[in-house]
């Protein structure tokens, strides 16, 4: 079939790119854009990890086509730090209280969260459950991860941004494998 | 996902023209559920028309005539926080309200949800006790179809191939009335339900009923006698006005989400507390 041309502000950038008619908005952010932050698990819409914001909205990037994606602002998970790296204060949080364990559906959780603070700033615990029901945890963070937005949701308004992570001292690529996964 | 052409009308006069010329096309609205039919490959169309571009096709909700139309676009998202939605059509407004998750809300259409024409479809028991109207638009033009009429069994609808649901319609209820949606899902947050049942009572004491999840599609059971609304009368005998109105429910034993047996004991734990909430609201109401 023939591709489609299509435009659209991705994380604050202008972007015009060709897509499969049959391709989703999740294939096309990470195999044609190259942003892999945004996580493929499920495919049915009932994990969440693929979670994106689509004119202000979060949708699942899977349960969408590319083409529908023409002409609207998107944003991913690469778009939530600042210019430096540096990290917003939801991402901070998510550090802080270890929300991140495996890591898999950190991308899709943020983005929900990032769309209810958008909406509801001073968020309840329910409306936090009720606005992380579309994204599953398999290592079961959930605690932690309604900790971060409920520290986010208090941190003043302007705060700074974390500095982002340190480089690590140790050179990851120069260990051998079995010293860094003993089996 | 197999490959198909994609097509993005503006005018709905297109969108019909589209799938007269195809028997295979398919709707594209929301997409939650068609674009996972489309991945599995049990839909194969060899174009998908994306109706979100289409002019004439409305995603807003508004009042015209003492009737609230909501557009063929409109998604669960905006008609859960609708104000008007969520103080005359409260089952409504809560049935739409727990539809998958807040990212299948943002896309899913009530449209959608009708058109798809699942047995647990979580608004249609709300839309049947509501007695809401479907407009539908084809080659002959528009046609108005009562909801009750609009479903066959899973998947059939009487909307033909070559029609699009253009706006769904609800008449305002004159004087006080009370309604309510309830579901039973295997855990709580994102899930299909088992056993959906929305109830309205109005001024005049008729209760509405309507169910799904438990047989081929979602029935509309009405007492139009008072007695389940009258809360003066004894309780045993509107129980056993209720049993009579859920007496055609047959769950499908192969179901995968619950037995036949826990559906049916829900339905009447749910039926009966639905009697109750819609009192409670019909009494709170002011119009």
């Amino acid at each position: 079939m023939t591709q489609l041309e299509l435009t659209a502000t991705v994380n604050g950038r202008q972007r015009t790119f060709a897509v499969e008619p049959h391709h989703t908005l999740l294939e096309s952010l990470r195999d044609d854009l190259g942003l892999t932050g945004t996580k493929e698990c499920c495919l049915v819409g009932e994990c969440g990890a693929c979670t994106v914001i689509v004119d202000g909205r979060s949708v699942d990037a899977c349960l969408m086509l590319a083409a529908e994606a023409d002409g609207t602002t998107i944003e991913t998970v690469e778009g939530l730090a600042g210019p430096a790296a540096e990290l917003s204060a939801l991402q901070a949080a998510f550090l802080d209280t270890g929300a991140a364990q495996c890591g898999f559906c950190i991308p899709g959780q943020l983005m929900s969260a990032h769309a209810l603070l958008a909406e509801t700033p001073h968020p309840s615990r329910a409306e936090i459950e009720e606005g992380l029901a579309g994204n599953l945890c398999r290592c079961a963070g959930y605690e932690q991860i309604i900790e971060a937005v409920q520290r986010a949701a208090e941190a003043p308004a302007g705060a700074p941004a974390r500095a982002h992570l340190p480089e690590p001292s140790v050179d990851v690529a120069a260990v051998p494998d079995a010293k860094l996964a003993p089996q | 996902m197999r490959p198909f052409a994609y097509e993005r009308p503006d005018r709905i006069d297109d969108v019909v023209a589209i799938l007269a010329g195809s028997a295979s096309a398919r709707l594209l609205a929301g997409g939650t559920d068609l674009i996972i039919r489309l991945r599995d490959g049990t839909a194969r169309p060899d174009v998908v028309v994306d109706v979100k571009r289409v002019a004439d096709l409305d995603d807003g909700i508004h009042e015209s005539h003492g009737r609230l139309v909501i557009g063929g676009r409109a998604v669960m998202t905006d008609i859960a926080a609708h104000p008007v939605v969520r103080r005359s059509f409260t089952g409504l407004a809560e049935s739409a309200a727990v539809v998958g998750s807040v990212q299948i809300r943002n896309r899913a259409t009530l449209a959608g949800n009708i058109g798809n024409a699942s047995p647990a479809a979580d608004t249609v028991p709300s839309l049947l006790v509501h007695g809401a109207t479907v407009v539908v638009r084809g080659p002959n033009g528009e046609r108005r179809v009562p909801i009750d009429d609009a479903f066959v069994r899973s998947g059939v609808t009487t909307i033909a191939g070559d029609e699009v649901i253009a706006a769904i319609e609800l008449a305002l209820p004159a004087g006080p009335s009370g309604s309510v949606h309830q579901r039973r899902t295997r855990r709580r947050g994102h899930d299909l339900a088992s056993v959906t049942l929305a109830c309205t009572i109005d001024a005049h004491g008729v209760t509405r009923i309507a169910f799904g999840s438990v047989g081929p599609r979602p029935l509309l059971r009405v007492d139009p006698s008072g007695l389940l609304a009258d809360g003066g009368r004894p309780e045993a005998d509107r129980r056993a006005a209720l049993d009579e109105l859920l007496a055609d429910a047959a769950p499908s034993a192969t179901s995968m989400r619950a037995t036949p047996d826990y559906r049916l004991a829900m339905l009447r734990v749910l039926g009966w507390r639905a009697v109750q909430t819609a009192l409670a609201r019909r009494a709170g109401a002011t119009a």
